[in-house]
């Protein structure tokens, strides 16, 4: 059986990691989030609110409280970096009537955040539109410091580029044990950041859609855990 | 032993007699003919049946195999329908016989076709399981056959049609076939409500539970029977009960080769295994798990230089295999089968004279099932061999030869009606039409196991069906229920009654990947993959760890997984290299209280030792002179030093699953108390713990109390934390999101596949804890967890039991009795938590590789 190991690291050695992207240094927080400091910004792709209520609209019952969650996971990496700006690169609203289905309780935690920051929703394809309820400003594709932040990566070999929208998820195996979690991926000149959404699923990044964007080399990943951020060997990693 | 016999020798003498009208007035001229022509004469139990049905008082009969007991319960009904022209008031339908089988068809044939046709009755029976005809599922509904046999599946499904009321109108009667296996179970408790609501559509109905023998039954008599006023009295069906038959032979195999100290492969006794199967007709070899019927079929193959008609069956194993086996044992062709429990229950496939039971049999009851498997004549004794694989199971095995001489049942944990299958039936009974809150609630509590559901309770599992009961009432707009003017409530939306359709049932499979054959050629071209023979299927989670060029063994076959498609496992035939055998645990059971009990009290008295095999009872007593044999209400703690580590083993003796819940708790409190433990293996015998504090130190000098560390109160904050990180819990979650309907098992059109719904229930899970901890769901999760995959029931009882009762032994180097555990270190994995530590595992090897390790190479 898997031994507990006596000499544990202690909890803050990974709680984030260092990532570049074309030069820049990015911090890379356990919770999903990616701050940029050099521009005091913080980055989350995909928080698909109110995608609970969505489910429930067709009949599954799932619980309502993965908008109050995914703003709570927010607002504890917003605690962390106290970043200037928020830059939410798409799908932040799982359909876009799900703006009007905000309650007003976690509509007071946006407003809290919002206040003396710059607050930026970048459209994705869930959300093309995004209703003035949420505040903030609603654009499509922008570029900061010739990185481009869009929601979905282009196909190719496409560099400067730090996007979501594929819910990036990696499967490690190890010591007979296998284990499945949302990562970071990138290849040091594009990086796919993982949905900060509660209840999103997850994409392998082994499987075919990933190829047309790293190809099949200088994969660098970051699983996340409950307790840090983890640098994984590609080889470590399973497919589905 | 000599009364049982006699009794039997001359039941079969009156078979011979003529038959005798006067003993059974109720009889039909045409019944009595038929049972003369055959030589035979009825029962007393199939009279006794007779008359209580035609006094329309319900009855249990519990009866051994052999006993005639399938034509027993369909008798009244055969002669119900061949005496009277009943006026209609619905369909037509008589009588539903409910099995939990699915395979039906041979049982039925030769218990019902037969008679009816043999006496020309005119009575129509019919079939209906999933794999029945859309088309005559269909007519079914319109058209019934006068005898439906049928699986409690499939009640639920007729039910939640809006013409129920119509097609049970005329229901006469309802036999429960094999209720000891059903009654206990979820699908007992949807059966149950299903029963109560076949009652309120047909008030005469009568019900006859047939049950092979039980520890308690007045379970299954309550169960039978509605319930009129449940928090006062308990009702209770007629007993009919036939003494057991002539008593088993069982002889425990002993070697002079001395028997193996830890293990479960049994390769030590192959050769006796052969020999026996060699010198009979037709011998059925019992395993304990798929691995063990893998490993062992090609043990007895490799040895088979006769080429004995020797085959293989189990649930892993693709259904048209099994059939084929169970084919050639009715042909007898065969010689032996390997078998799981999936020979366990029912249908006779052949004149099997022999059981080998290898492995100790973790439980009384399931020992007696499997024994009767041999012999089906009532007055012949059953002939049964057990095989220990290890000396724990000497124990096991002499304490369950014990069990079966004197009769004795293992006591199934009373449960109370599960609360995810009750939403799951008041979704199904609003799809068949409005009900009225009121009256369905005292429906529900007239059926035995939700007798003691309070009336809040049923309302909060109403709330949820409507709108998934939250504190946070934001989904009131979506819900599925809505109420009438006139106080009852109806499905929000037609298109819920699909949605409940496709989801209905109580069994919850593990997800399960088909394994399919495929040429080594045909691997370089990945479109062909989709060809090839489908072998049978495995549990996901074994595939999950196999990398490609991994060997394993499955349907006896030496296999080379080549890689996954969906939801499909690729394999190659292998050379002869050494497999893998599939670490799934499927089908194991966990040793039961009873058998507990008595290998406890058998350890205890040193006077029983004799009656063991010469290698064991010496092992014993070494013990006794090294350390100490433990009386029989203590448990004993052994502390000891070995290699650089320090050691704790307890023998509880409550099973595995138990002492799995026991080592993630234990761990959390030690090292609380900074006894650094590093790790911690269980069996069912017991558990061990190693950690670097020096234990026996820390005890003497008080800084580690052991009374203290087994505290019933372990079972508070302890539980709850590790809860929220257990994976069994998690799974125990997911099968009550599934059958409470929170989550689809298939959207309409496309199934989900098993693993998007464990991705998603786990979500669901956290979030739940996080933001509404008493959630019923949360609720019925934890009352699963308290009797299944955790056994938190048990664990407290034990807990409980040796409060003040704990012996002590510290040693300087390890004893005899806790070398099979230590034994087990790293044989067996343990599913818990230790997720964190695996991603910290491989984050610290790419630190190692980058800082000047090995170089990575990437794949």
């Amino acid at each position: 059986m898997l031994e507990l190991k006596p000499e544990r690291l202690d909890f803050d050695d990974f709680q984030e990691q260092l990532i570049s992207v074309c030069g820049k240094i990015f911090r890379a927080d356990m919770t999903g989030a990616l701050y940029w400091p050099a521009e005091d910004a913080l980055i989350v792709a995909d928080l698909h609110l109110e995608k609970g209520s969505s489910l429930a609209r067709r009949g599954q019952l799932i619980p309502p409280y993965d908008t109050r969650e995914t703003l709570r996971r927010l607002a504890e990496a917003l605690d962390r970096y106290d970043a200037a700006t928020v830059i939410c690169l798409g799908d932040s609203l799982h359909e876009e009537e799900a703006c009007e289905r905000i309650g007003a309780e976690e509509l007071q935690m946006l407003e809290i955040m919002q206040e003396n920051r710059e607050w930026i929703w970048v459209t994705g394809n869930h959300d093309p539109s995004i209703g003035e309820r949420l505040g903030g400003h609603v654009t499509g594709d922008i570029e900061v410091e010739g990185i481009l932040l869009r929601h979905q990566p282009r196909p190719g070999r496409v560099t400067h580029e730090i996007a979501g929208h594929m819910h990036p998820a990696a499967k490690l195996c190890l010591h007979g044990y296998s284990i499945r979690r949302p990562c970071f991926v990138g290849n040091g000149t594009r990086l796919v950041l993982p949905a900060f959404a509660t209840y999103a699923g997850g994409l392998n990044i082994l499987a075919e859609p990933f190829e047309p964007l790293f190809g099949n080399d200088g994969l660098r990943v970051w699983m996340l855990g409950h307790e840090g951020l983890y640098p994984m060997a590609t080889r470590l990693l399973k497919e589905d | 032993m000599r009364d049982t016999t006699r009794q039997h020798v001359h039941q079969k003498r009156t078979r011979r007699k003529p038959a005798v009208a006067q003993d059974a007035p109720m009889l039909p001229a045409v019944f009595a003919q038929w049972f003369a022509s055959r030589g035979w004469t009825p029962r007393d139990h199939q009279l006794a049946l007779l008359k209580a049905a035609s006094e329309r008082r319900p009855a249990l009969l519990i009866a051994p195999t052999g006993a005639g007991k399938t034509l027993a319960g369909f008798l009244p009904s055969l002669v119900s329908l061949a005496q009277r022209g009943r006026a209609k008031k619905g369909a037509g339908l008589h009588t539903l016989y409910i099995s939990p089988l699915k395979a039906l068809a041979v049982d039925v044939a030769r218990n019902v076709m037969a008679p009816i046709a043999e006496m020309g009755l005119p009575i129509r029976t019919e079939t209906r399981t999933g794999d029945t005809p859309l088309s005559v599922r269909q007519r079914q509904r319109t058209r019934p056959p006068h005898i439906l046999m049928t699986t409690p599946e499939q009640i639920a499904l007729l039910l939640s049609h809006e013409d129920a009321g119509h097609l049970f109108a005329d229901l006469d009667t309802i036999i429960l076939d094999e209720l000891h296996a059903l009654a206990a179970s979820k699908r007992g408790d949807l059966l149950a409500l299903d029963l109560a609501r076949l009652r309120t559509l047909s008030p005469e109905l009568m019900t006859l539970g047939l049950s092979a023998t039980v520890a308690l039954p007045s379970e299954l008599r309550a169960y039978l029977v509605p319930q009129r006023t449940p928090r006062r009295c308990t009702e209770l069906a007629d007993l009919v009960r036939v003494s057991g038959g002539a008593k088993p032979q069982i002889t425990i195999l002993e070697l002079d080769e001395s028997v193996p100290w830890a293990g479960h492969t049994t390769r030590y006794a192959v050769h006796e295994i052969y020999q026996a199967i060699e010198a009979r007709r037709l011998s059925l070899v019992f395993v304990n798990t798929r691995m063990q019927a893998e490993l062992l079929f090609q043990e007895l193959w490799r040895i088979n230089d006769l080429g004995l008609p020797i085959a293989l069956h189990h649930g892993s194993l693709d259904a048209s295999q099994r059939r084929k086996v169970e084919a050639a044992m009715a042909a007898g062709t065969l010689k032996a089968v390997v078998a799981t429990s999936t020979l366990d229950l029912g249908i006779d496939w052949g004149d099997v004279d022999l059981v080998i039971h290898v492995g100790a049999p973790k439980g009384a009851s399931r020992f007696t099932q499997r024994i009767g498997r041999a012999n089906h004549r009532l007055e012949e004794p059953s002939q049964a061999i057990l095989v220990p694989s290890n000396r724990f199971e000497v124990l096991e095995c002499r304490a369950a030869v014990d069990a079966a001489e004197a009769g004795a049942q293992d006591v199934t944990l009373s449960r109370s009606g599960a609360l995810d299958v009750l939403a799951q039936h008041v979704l199904g009974t609003a799809c068949a039409g409005a009900f009225n809150p009121e009256a369905l609630f005292a429906e529900v509590t007239s059926a035995a196991p939700y007798g003691a559901l309070s009336r809040a309770n049923f309302d909060r599992v109403v709330d949820f069906v409507s709108t998934g009961g939250y504190a946070l009432k934001t989904y009131d707009r979506f819900a599925k229920l809505k109420a009438t003017p006139d106080g009852r409530m109806r499905l929000a939306h037609p298109r819920f009654v699909l949605t409940y359709r496709l989801n209905a049932g109580t069994i919850v499979a593990a997800p399960v990947i088909k394994v399919r054959l495929v040429r080594r050629r045909s691997l370089d071209n990945r479109k062909a993959l989709t060809g090839g023979r489908v072998l049978g299927e495995v549990d996901e989670y074994f595939i999950e760890q196999l990398r490609a060029g991994d060997a394993f063994v499955l349907a006896g076959k030496v296999l080379r997984f080549e890689g996954m498609s969906e939801n499909e496992a690729f394999v190659t035939h292998a050379g002869a290299r050494d497999p893998i055998i599939p670490s799934y645990n499927s089908g194991k059971f966990p040793l039961s209280t009873h058998l507990a009990e008595r290998v406890r009290a058998l350890l205890a008295d040193t006077q029983t030792w004799d009656r063991l095999p010469a290698p064991v009872a010496e092992w014993l007593r070494l013990q006794e002179a090294h350390s100490v044999i433990p009386a029989r209400e203590e448990v004993l703690i052994e502390t000891f030093p070995r290699g650089r580590r320090h050691y704790l083993v307890a023998y509880p003796f409550e099973g595995r699953l138990a002492h799995q819940t026991l080592g993630m708790l234990l761990t959390r409190r030690l090292d609380r108390a900074g006894a650094q433990p590093l790790g911690f293996v269980a069996n069912d015998y017991g558990i061990s713990v190693w950690g670097l504090a020096d234990l026996s130190a820390m005890i003497e000098d008080g800084r580690l109390d052991l009374a203290a560390l087994f505290a019933e109160d372990m079972l508070g904050d302890d539980l709850d934390a590790w809860l929220a990180e257990s994976n069994l819990m998690k799974r125990t979650f997911r099968q009550v999101a599934i059958i409470a309907g929170l989550v689809e098992r298939r959207h309409p059109g496309r199934e989900k596949t098993g693993r998007q719904v464990t991705m998603s229930t786990n979500l669901v899970y956290d979030v739940l804890r996080r933001h509404e901890p008493h959630h019923i769901l949360l609720e019925a999760a934890w009352a699963d967890a308290a009797t299944g995959l955790l056994h938190i029931a048990r664990l407290g009882d034990f807990l409980h039991r040796i409060d003040g009762r704990i012996r002590h032994q510290p040693l300087d180097y390890v004893s005899p009795l806790s070398v099979p555990i230590l034994l087990e270190i790293g044989r067996e994995a343990v599913a818990g938590s230790a997720r964190e530590e695996l991603l910290r595992d491989a984050a610290q090897e790419l630190i190692r590789e980058a800082t000047g390790g090995e170089p990575s190479c990437s794949s």
